[in-house]
């Protein structure tokens, strides 16, 4: 167990930017999901194939068990440790001073981490353990499943609603993480800054945008309903 | 050996004539007072041209060599510039250190709030300065009333201390080149001032704290934070150690020491209203003093003429605004008596710069006593500005119109917040209200040239004792000496002192006098707590300042100054017959800390009347009504009164006033002039 | 004016505390808010009751001294400045003031709002200091500063130690304050050749203290009387990384 509080906080940082990192790849992998729904399920599928075929990839994908389990203990570790260090009041105005983002990581950690286990059950548990149905080219068809939970607008709420949290947990722990690295010239903070809220806008939007895509593009019955109700 | 060798030299410690037995000789009364006249006095002043005399003396004082320094306990009470840096270089150098300070921590000492900066003469702006030449100033900003030797020191140490803080990284203003900036200041012609912007009090301070704490954590400095000294015990004549109180717990504790310092500021506290911080107090120097240290030039207190005007009726405080402003502010009034307008109404020919019209030369610039009186005529005289009327204005409408309100901004734009925060008023804007307040006391406790006291073994350093700076101190020379002592003057002087006593055991606390002094701290304080009246510290506090302020503050006269005593002494009976205190004096107790300070400013104010009564003449931050020129200005007497007047308690009685003359032999007395 | 006070009564560090209710009346828009505790003790001591206990000193916002949560913020209701430099101009007559002193584990409460802050000098005595005894400096110009060097070491420097960083954290963190000396010597070249082991011994005494992590809020800077950025907790955090992969 770490002790010293920079070295745990220094845990944080590159757990969660190390997360980061699989999140722009993991987005660019699921943009095939825009493409038309032909070429969409043979790309999407090879991709997945190939991905979790890769003996690289299953190194990585170690990484990313761990990073994800270590960044949520460390956080218990840390909220708990933070709980008995900090002062409590009976009149509390301190949440002027700071945005409730900042000050709620905790919470939306959870519910992240309440979404990644729901994802995991919707497609890595899905993918791995169970016999799903094959595509016509012979690979499991993740795309199908893809668009046939989409296809559930309570899952769409839901994956859209965690996306929210996630930007909002990027947007301070982006910025922190660099922080914590030990970014402090003023220059590049400011660079820095500027870019931390442009990752965490367009992986948590686009990530975002893909569930609602899929849900009124892919079920094109539905959009066309929509539209023609308009 | 080194204890030999110090016996040997000219300039030993052993035999000197005030430490002979006093006997109370009475001469002669001086003309206006009541006190009784003692004898002269010497200080120790080393042989040599006065250039040379810091390093004879160091080049052929005492030293006590590694092994035994940790053998020798030292006490330093108080955590300032000079108590710190003291206490701190004393560790350094391998001495047992115990190092007191009321505040929670050695960083709040009151040292912090200096804002302007500190002088050091290192000519770095090829302006013609020199060792003499900042030697000259402080003599000539002191009135000629300070000792020649002294004022050489503390100006050739100058430029050590500048070396020693840069090394600290104590972060001082730069030029873009990367080379130390300077300002001047007031009283001088020569930019000499090294500032930390408005902050250089703090950051020298924090320079000394950080020395401190490094020699608290090597285990040679023992910190007593929230410890109050209450009485300093001797044994045969020589200090002993301290009895001190833990703040905290009431609890009363016995030091001991081979030498005890006290390096606890000045009192200027003592009006009340004043710049200092409200724990300041006298109470160490004067115990101090009623065990047989002399206490000198008791009347000398400086008037800030930078501070800001009290508002109203529950002021606790007088914030000072940094002298540096002056550097570009210009001081006015209206020229029309009870003028009402706003000060921008006030077009520029109904102003009157007063300063730059009664002393062209130095202008704005003028120094401390001469611009706060100069400011205090014209409010007496109708002319002051704000609410009260009690103010002037200090008006950087020109200076921003000549280097842009950025240029300003960067030199003065924390002052300018201060000021924005405390009034409301934005100084870009319109001028700054300013007025003189109680802020440094020159007089203090009388050292020799050692920096020691009357009593053997016990020390003074910084603003604690009376030394350098004469009748008047010039701006940014306050942080200087009590560096200087600290850093570089009493850590060889003690050296010097403690030579020839390697041998000589720590004092036992179990001795008859830690017991005595402790017994008679415990009845004072009981006997405060029993008194259960109906008034509190603070009020006695407040009246007594009023007291002083009205007759010995400013100005002062002969009628007012016999007042003053008479009404001090029946304040004080009221005090002893009316104080409340509510709690026990076995807990931690605010209004027992006030009522012990409160009860020793009654002492001290007296003596500061018989100081000003007893010297007939205006000099520097003394001005007799009596004694002034048809224009107004201080009128010396260098015939009679060119002497420092040294004050030997007298239990109670009317004090006896020893003189030790001042010889000048490198610079010749002037009339002071500033036109 | 007339205020409401619910200030927080606390007999010692073991005791449980309260808050107990006071009136003040007659009171001046002009008064600074201690000057008006001022006048409550002196009503309370008149009366024979046991004062209120407050740090504060110098009075003028640089001493360090004063600091309690006022309404639930520290030092009240502006930011950048210190208890003793708020003004009851700064609220409405009648309006109802809850005092309470600057909360932390590593803070503890003393008596009333008079609490505990030593931890901040044993972080200062681990380390927070340029070891450059007495006598040893060299010639004050033979080191180079930039001017805009010198400022920033300036800004870090100016923390007065209030701790109000550490109250205004809901972390009860102690980075800022720590951050502030780190950096402050950092900047510096004569600071530098002791800057890794500074960093981290420093940020071991924090630690042992029990004072909280960071975690990037970045209230305390909002809440610093003397505006000391939150950057110097990330130079901190370069310093300290620094050390840990090119040893102390």
């Amino acid at each position: 167990m770490i002790k010293l509080t920079l070295l745990r906080k220094l845990l944080m940082a590159l757990t969660g930017l190390f997360l980061c990192l699989f999140l722009v790849i993991h987005l660019l992998g699921n943009l095939q999901l825009f493409l038309p729904k032909e070429i969409a399920q043979e790309q999407f599928n090879a991709y997945s194939q190939a991905l979790s075929g890769n003996l690289f990839i299953k190194v990585v994908a170690i990484g990313l068990y761990v990073s994800i389990l270590a960044h949520a203990i460390y956080a218990v570790v840390i909220t708990i440790y933070n709980r008995k260090s900090g002062g409590k009041y009976a009149v509390d105005e301190r949440k002027v001073a700071s945005p409730w983002y900042s000050r709620s990581m905790g919470l939306l950690g959870t519910v992240i981490f309440v979404f990644i286990v729901i994802h995991f059950q919707n497609f890595w548990y899905y993918y791995k353990f169970t016999d799903m149905p094959l595509d016509p080219w012979g690979r499991k068809d993740l795309y199908s499943a893809v668009v046939n939970l989409f296809g559930n607008v309570w899952y769409v709420v839901i994956y859209v609603v965690s996306m929210v949290a996630m930007g909002y947990h990027l947007l301070h722990g982006v910025a922190s993480a660099l922080r914590t690295l030990g970014v402090y010239h003023q220059k590049y903070v400011r660079v820095v800054n500027v870019a931390g809220v442009v990752y965490s806008v367009v992986i948590s939007a686009g990530f975002a945008i893909i569930p609602i895509y899929v849900y009124l593009v892919q079920h094109q019955e539905r959009l066309l309903t929509l539209l023609q109700l308009k | 050996m080194s204890t030999n060798f110090a016996e040997a030299n000219s300039i030993s410690r052993a035999t000197i004539e005030i430490h002979e037995p006093r006997q109370k000789t009475i001469e002669s009364k001086t003309g206006g007072g009541d006190a009784i006249e003692g004898k002269s006095i010497r200080a120790n002043i080393p042989s040599g041209d006065l250039a040379d005399k810091w390093q004879n003396f160091k080049d052929h004082a005492g030293l006590v060599s590694p092994a035994n320094r940790k053998k020798l306990r030292v006490i330093v009470v108080g955590t300032g510039l000079a108590g710190a840096s003291l206490a701190a270089t004393l560790g350094e150098m391998g001495y047992q250190v115990l190092s007191f300070c009321f505040q929670d921590s050695p960083r709040r000492a009151h040292s912090v709030a200096a804002q302007g900066g500190v002088n050091a003469c290192k000519n770095y702006k090829n302006d013609g300065d020199s060792i003499y030449r900042m030697f000259y100033d402080t003599i000539k900003g002191g009135d000629f009333r300070a000792r020649e030797a002294n004022v050489y020191r503390l100006a050739e140490c100058s430029q050590l201390l500048i070396d020693q803080a840069v090394a600290q990284g104590v972060p001082f203003a730069r030029e873009y080149s990367g080379y130390l900036n300077n300002r001047s200041f007031g009283g001088v012609q020569v930019s000499r001032t090294f500032y930390a912007r408005g902050q250089t009090g703090q950051q020298l301070l924090l320079g000394a704290y950080q020395a401190l704490m490094r020699q608290v954590n090597a285990g040679t400095v023992k910190l007593y934070a929230q410890h109050e000294m209450l009485d300093l015990v001797t044994i045969d004549g020589k200090a002993a150690g301290i009895i001190a109180r833990n703040l905290l717990t009431g609890e009363i504790e016995r030091h001991a020491a081979h030498v005890v310092v006290l390096a606890t500021g000045g009192y200027g506290k003592i009006y009340y209203l004043s710049t200092l911080a409200m724990g300041c107090n006298a109470s160490a120097i004067w115990r101090a003093h009623k065990k047989g240290a002399f206490m000198a030039s008791t009347s000398w207190i400086q008037f800030h003429p930078t501070s800001l005007p009290q508002l109203g009726e529950h002021q606790s405080k007088l914030t000072l605004m940094s002298e540096s402003l002056r550097n570009d502010g210009r001081i006015w009034v209206p020229k029309k008596q009870n003028d009402s307008r706003a000060p921008n109404d006030i077009p520029e020919n109904e102003r009157d710069y007063y300063l730059e019209r009664r002393y062209p030369s130095f202008g704005n610039l003028a120094p401390r006593d001469i611009s706060s009186r100069a400011a205090k005529e014209r409010i007496d005289a109708g002319y002051g500005v704000g609410p009260q009327k009690n103010a002037v204005y200090l008006d950087f409408s020109h200076a921003i119109k000549a280097q842009g309100k950025k240029k300003i901004a960067e030199k003065y734009g924390n002052l300018f917040d201060m000021y924005r925060k405390i009034t409301g008023i934005d100084a870009y804007e319109q001028p700054m209200m300013i007025s003189p307040s109680a802020h440094f006391t020159m007089g203090g406790l009388w050292i020799d040239y050692d920096l020691m006291t009357t009593i053997p073994g016990l020390f003074a350093a910084g603003e604690a004792n009376f030394a350098d700076h004469g009748a008047n101190r010039l701006g940014a020379n306050s942080l200087l000496q009590a560096c200087v002592d600290g850093y570089f003057i009493a850590p060889y002087t003690i050296a010097n002192y403690l030579s020839n006593k390697i041998k000589t055991e720590l004092p036992s606390t179990s001795h008859q006098a830690f017991v005595e002094a402790e017994a008679n701290v415990k009845s004072q304080l009981d006997m405060f707590v029993k008194i259960r009246g109906d008034k509190t510290a603070e009020m006695f506090h407040k009246e007594l300042g009023r007291l002083l302020y009205n007759y010995c503050g400013l100005s002062r006269n002969r009628e007012g100054l016999k007042t003053a005593i008479k009404k001090i002494r029946d304040l004080k009976d009221e005090f002893y017959a009316r104080l409340m205190i509510p709690e026990e004096a076995t807990t931690l107790n605010v209004e027992l800390e006030k009522a012990g300070r409160v009860a020793d400013y009654f002492e001290i104010g007296e003596l500061m009347c018989y100081d000003a009564l007893t010297r007939e003449e205006s000099c520097g931050a003394h001005f007799r009504e009596e004694y002034q020129t048809p224009e107004g200005e201080a009128m010396r007497n260098d015939d009679e009164f060119r002497f420092i007047s040294v004050w030997e308690w007298n239990n109670g009685q009317a004090p006896i006033l020893h003189k030790e003359s001042l010889e000048f032999e490198s610079v010749k007395l002037a009339e002071r002039s500033y036109k | 004016m007339k205020l409401k006070l619910n200030i927080w009564r606390q007999e010692s560090t073991t005791a449980k505390g309260a808050f107990k209710t006071y009136t003040l009346e007659n009171l001046e828009k002009d008064m600074s808010f201690l000057e008006m505790l001022d006048v409550l003790n002196e009503q309370l001591v008149t009366k024979g009751e046991r004062p209120v206990v407050f740090d504060h000193d110098c009075r003028e916002g640089i001493c360090g001294t004063c600091g309690v949560m006022i309404n639930g913020r520290a030092h009240g209701p502006i930011g950048g400045i210190t208890t003793c430099q708020l003004h009851l101009r700064s609220f409405n007559d009648g309006d109802e003031i809850t005092v309470e002193p600057f909360r932390a584990k590593a803070f503890p409460v003393i008596k009333d709002l008079k609490i505990d802050r030593s931890a901040f000098d044993r972080i200062i005595a681990s380390g927070g200091y340029i070891s450059a005894s007495t006598g040893s400096a060299p010639e004050a110009n033979s080191i180079l500063i930039t001017h805009d060097v010198a400022e920033s070491a300036f800004d870090s420097a100016a923390c007065i130690g209030c701790g109000a960083c550490v109250a205004t954290c809901k972390n009860g963190s102690a980075a800022l304050f720590t951050a502030a000396k780190i950096s402050h010597l950092a900047k510096l070249p004569q600071g530098r050749a002791e800057a890794r082991i500074r960093v981290v011994k420093m940020v071991e005494q924090m630690d042992k203290e029990g004072f909280g992590h960071c975690t990037n809020t970045e209230a305390c800077q909002v809440e610093c009387p003397m505006g000391v950025s939150v950057l110097n907790i990330a130079q901190m955090n370069w310093e300290y990384n620094k050390a840990l992969l090119l040893g102390a």
